[in-house]
């Protein structure tokens, strides 16, 4: 994971803490700093996908939003193919946006209420002056066939479409520009199970076929495990565990990842699993726990003073696999 | 067996669409039975119906746009549901049947403390006083697993967490210990490691407290790791109905089937964990809209002529006990069709 | 009134049918115009709308004098309502259905032009503070809460009299200038959730500058309550216009304004009721019809109405 020559996508020390509100004209003093982000590093290969999963509030979304610099990070370097996005000006910010895109999770939210699916397709391939008139009106019914979708629904409004369709719109928006890295955050949580499957199987599709590297942000950890090379764990703003999907799914070294895999339902009436049930919420990111962030919840029974006053760094355990635990040797 | 203590009979929930233009079938004739002290997992996807079938029971419909068909029938300990006046209901909502539902923070009163609204479910049902509510309610608090409960009581939900809203959720709806407690998607909105806690406590509380269970969701392993039968719903009838184990061994609609087969899988061996899904193709009909025939035969890949033109009933598979499992599928009369399921 | 005089009114009622036909003709296979037209008073108002404008413009056709003329002061003053004098005549013996028909060009006038003032200053003011947020948005804000708090009515007595004879352009600055604090609000309070939406976002991300983001994705998804807010404003300019001159203090005379003709006629009400009923009438059917629009309007513009 530490920056590599042949990575697409390198993030080094990303940081992100939003300042409280500021009470009177601005001008009051702010409350506590939310450490969103706090030191993220990791680095994708082409053609390669990272999962990075976590709970609600864990930061794995401002991740991606500051990669892509649609909120603006407070320290770190992004690095697409060697290229510094963070030191961009506006001008040429923009014109690398073609080669890194990003898919929504909302359905609802992320297409334009006014526009029809044509207009929104049309949009991305005006701003780069990539096709007009009849031109565009090819690629635009090219982009919908890529994603399934008839091109008859070029006149369409998203209002008009199900869900399932319109996420095949946010995709093809995506696609227009022709991009090599996709940040997909929680492309399909919020789709029913029978149209999930064909997204997956869509974005699988489309990966091999234009060698897409992709970004994938969710929660559930069995369809990470379905469609990542490597995978992140996220705790409190920062990596707790990283390794390769099958090693990360099979041995599991930090005591979270441990106890959220043997949390995820699993369709099997007759699974034998041994479940361990967290105690306690999420501890609130704008007052993280001293020493390791996950202590207070932990169930490792080796639990002792060191995890409240020391923050474990993340170090490589196993060949490739990286974990930020004291006792990552003598996993749960 | 023994008697069933929640017996729902073809029942029939339509909605007017806006402006009178159609009607829209949500619930057309779902039948089921609900056996004391056992949980019963309603599993579909958005649109099957599956909510408006548990807010019917309660007569939570509203009126207009939607009713309730007559024909419809819905009997709880000896009583129709549906004809009771409306003080009778009342007498039943909250107090025998309870529920809880998906949103914890949109279902709590922002502006009373989670104490008085535990309580109020005991000062309307069991006429407690003020003091033996507030008692009441702290008791609820620490069955639900609430530290401090004696300091919580007085808290407001924003003071609260996504987890804890829903164990309060879960305290109001039991403080009239019911015997039958409906859940709608309890988890839905909640993180897997909560998720755990409150799929935990509820199986606590029902081995305490010995009630009955209607667990409404979209998530078979939820359903696989809590439900004792399971009921599942599809453009707005029940498709298949067999006892949890039974269910996930055999699953004998074709809906079910492909269900199943969508789901990425965390058992999943390594060698299958990046093959294609086998989904569903297409989505789910508009309720004002199903198609003829069966309605799932556009999406199905075993559907022939039969299917187009006829509607199955539920036909009986049990292998042990007679109408443990049915399913709403032709196959059954002709199983040999099955042997050639189509690619993805 | 002559018979060309009716004729041209007759003409101008026939032309404001017309028009609100073709309207929904040429809209008529928008979705967003069928839930328009789906409110039954949504055609009606859009026609009292199109009568008054219509007449109004063509004003030396329809009537039969000029507004301030006293015929006979002596002998046609309070005359009833006759052919000759439809409306009656007013107690100075000018014609009420001349005075209406002007009147009508200063009261809309004033009424659709300080709205224009007022909508301008409020999306300007409350699209900086909702886009640029922090201290723009602090101060602008604060300013805002200081206009909401000023007694308006009593802020335009005060600035009014320092004039003898109040020029319209600057009662229109007035009224325009005292109303736009709520539309800013409205505005801002718009573009703060309209630009967290991921479409918002999207656009971003492809690569679009500020001012597309702002005039393609912000601004038309934050239009809908601006312009019903307008059209609902409208109404509410004219009968602050119409407060004022009743007073004295607004449109001065002998200029016809609907206020000041209710004010010249309410000393006889009780001998001649139609001087000033009818431009009371005039003005709640007009305030009315903008209300009836505006509700319609509030449908028509936002496309997740739309259900099969």
């Amino acid at each position: 994971m530490t920056s590599s020559a042949s990575a697409l996508v390198d993030v080094q020390g990303l940081v992100k803490h939003f300042p409280g509100e500021r009470a009177f004209f601005g001008l009051g003093r702010p409350r506590a700093v939310v450490r969103a982000v706090d030191d993220v590093s990791f680095a994708i290969t082409p053609g390669q996908t990272l999962g990075l999963v976590g709970e609600s509030g864990c930061g794995k979304s401002t991740v991606g939003r500051t990669i892509l610099r649609l909120i603006e990070p407070d320290a770190g370097r992004v690095l697409i193919d060697g290229l510094n996005l963070l030191t961009l000006g506006s001008r040429e910010l923009r014109a690398l946006r073609r080669r890194m895109q990003i898919v929504f999770q909302d359905p609802y939210g992320s297409l334009n209420p006014r526009l029809t699916v044509r207009q929104t397709l049309a949009e991305p391939l005006a701003i780069h002056h990539l096709a007009t008139g009849a031109d565009a009106g090819r690629r635009i019914a090219a982009l919908l066939e890529e994603v399934g979708l008839d091109p008859g629904f070029a006149t369409s409004y998203a209002h008009e479409l199900s869900g399932g369709q319109r996420q095949r719109v946010g995709i093809a928006r995506a696609l227009s520009v022709e991009p090599q890295f996709l940040v997909l955050d929680e492309p399909v949580s919020a789709l029913d199970v029978s149209v999930q499957a064909q997204v997956l199987n869509l974005l699988a599709d489309l990966q091999q076929r234009r060698r897409l590297t992709y970004l994938f942000i969710a929660h559930d950890l069995a369809v990470v495990k379905h469609i990542a090379d490597q995978v992140a764990v996220m705790y409190l703003g920062k990596i707790v565990e990283w390794a390769p999907a099958a090693r990360l799914y099979a041995a599991p070294r930090h005591p979270y990842t441990t106890s959220l895999l043997s949390a995820v339902p699993v369709p099997d009436p007759m699974a034998q699993r041994r479940r361990i049930v967290l105690t306690g919420d999420v501890p609130s990111p704008a007052h993280p726990p001293a020493g390791c962030p996950f202590h207070p919840r932990c169930p490792h029974p080796k639990k002792d003073a060191r995890c409240r006053t020391e923050p474990p760094a993340l170090r490589e355990v196993a060949p490739g696999q990286l974990a930020a635990c004291h006792y990552a040797e003598e996993p749960l | 067996m023994t008697e069933p203590l929640l017996r729902v009979r073809d029942l029939k929930t339509y909605f007017v669409t806006e402006h009178g233009s159609g009607t829209a079938r949500a619930v057309d004739g779902v039948s089921f039975d609900l056996y004391p002290g056992e949980t019963l997992g309603l599993v579909g996807e958005s649109g099957c119906g599956k909510t408006v079938t548990s807010l019917s029971v309660l007569r939570l419909i509203p009126e207009p746009p939607g009713h309730i068909r007559p024909g419809s029938f819905i009997e709880f300990a000896g009583r129709n549901l549906l004809t009771l006046a409306p003080r009778e209901l009342r007498a039943i909502r909250g107090n025998q049947i309870a529920m809880i539902f998906q949103e914890p923070m949109t279902s709590l009163n922002p502006v009373f403390t989670v104490g008085d609204q535990i309580a109020e479910a005991a000062i309307v049902h069991q006429r407690l006083s003020r003091r033996a509510a507030r008692a009441r309610a702290i008791e609820m608090l620490k069955l639900v697993g609430i530290p401090d409960p004696a300091q919580r009581v007085d808290h407001y939900p924003h003071q609260m967490s996504g987890g804890m809203r829903q164990r309060v959720m879960i305290a109001m709806a039991l403080v009239c210990h019911p015997k039958v407690l409906i859940a709608d998607e309890p988890t839905t909105a909640l993180d897997v490691t909560i998720q755990a806690q409150i799929l935990e406590l509820l199986e606590r509380l029902q081995a305490e407290l010995g009630m009955a269970v209607m667990l409404i969701t979209h998530d078979l392993g939820v359903v696989a790791g809590s439900a004792d039968r399971v009921v599942v719903m599809y453009a707005g009838q029940v498709v298949e109905q067999a006892p949890t184990p039974e269910l996930f061994a055999r699953p004998l609609h074709p809906y079910t089937e492909g269900l199943l087969a969508s789901v990425p899988r965390l058992d999943a061996p390594p060698a299958r964990a990046r093959a294609r899904l086998h989904g569903i193709p297409g989505q789910v009909p508009a309720s004002s809209d199903w198609p003829g025939g069966c309605r799932f035969h556009p999406r199905c890949p075993y559907a022939w002529d039969r299917c187009r033109e006829e509607e199955p009933p539920l036909l009986d598979a049990s292998s042990g006990e007679p109408g443990s499992h049915t399913v709403r599928c032709w196959l059954l009369t002709e199983p040999q069709r099955r042997t050639t399921r189509p690619g993805p | 009134m002559t018979v060309w005089n009716w004729l041209a009114v007759g003409g101008a009622a026939v032309l404001a049918l017309v028009a609100v036909a073709e309207i929904r003709r040429r809209a008529g296979t928008g979705t967003s115009a069928r839930r328009f037209f789906r409110h039954p008073t949504a055609a009606p108002a859009l026609f009292v709308l199109a009568f008054f404008v219509t007449v109004a413009l063509a004003a030396p056709l329809v009537t039969p004098y000029r507004p301030y003329v006293q015929i006979d002061i002596a002998r046609l003053a309070n005359h009833a309502p006759s052919a000759q004098f439809p409306l009656g005549t007013d107690p100075f013996g000018r014609d009420v259905w001349s005075r209406l028909v002007y009147g009508a060009r200063i009261s809309l006038g004033i009424g659709a032009l300080a709205m224009l003032v007022a909508v301008t200053t409020g999306v300007v003011v409350g699209g900086v503070a909702g886009y640029f947020r922090r201290w723009v948005d602090a101060t602008l804000m604060r300013l805002v809460d200081v206009g909401l708090a000023m007694p308006r009515v009593f802020m335009l007595l005060m600035v009014v009299a320092l004039w003898e004879h109040v020029p319209l352009t600057v009662l229109v600055l007035l009224i325009g200038l005292t109303g736009w604090f709520g539309t800013s609000r409205l505005v801002r309070a718009e573009v703060l959730s309209v630009r967290e939406r991921e479409f918002v976002a999207a656009a971003r991300a492809l690569g679009a500058e500020p001012a597309r983001v702002i005039f393609r994705h912000v601004l038309p998804n934050a239009a809908a309550p601006i312009i019903v807010s307008a059209a609902l404003g409208i109404g509410n300019v004219m009968l602050l216009e119409a407060g004022l001159s009743f007073l004295g203090l607004g449109v001065p005379s002998p200029a016809p304004s609907w206020g000041n003709m209710i004010a010249d006629g309410w000393p006889k009400m009780a001998v001649a009721w139609w001087a000033s009923t009818f431009p009371g009438l005039a003005i709640s059917l007009v305030v009315m019809a903008l209300n009836a629009v505006g509700d319609a309007l509030r449908d028509a513009l936002d496309p997740r109405k739309e259900t099969a």
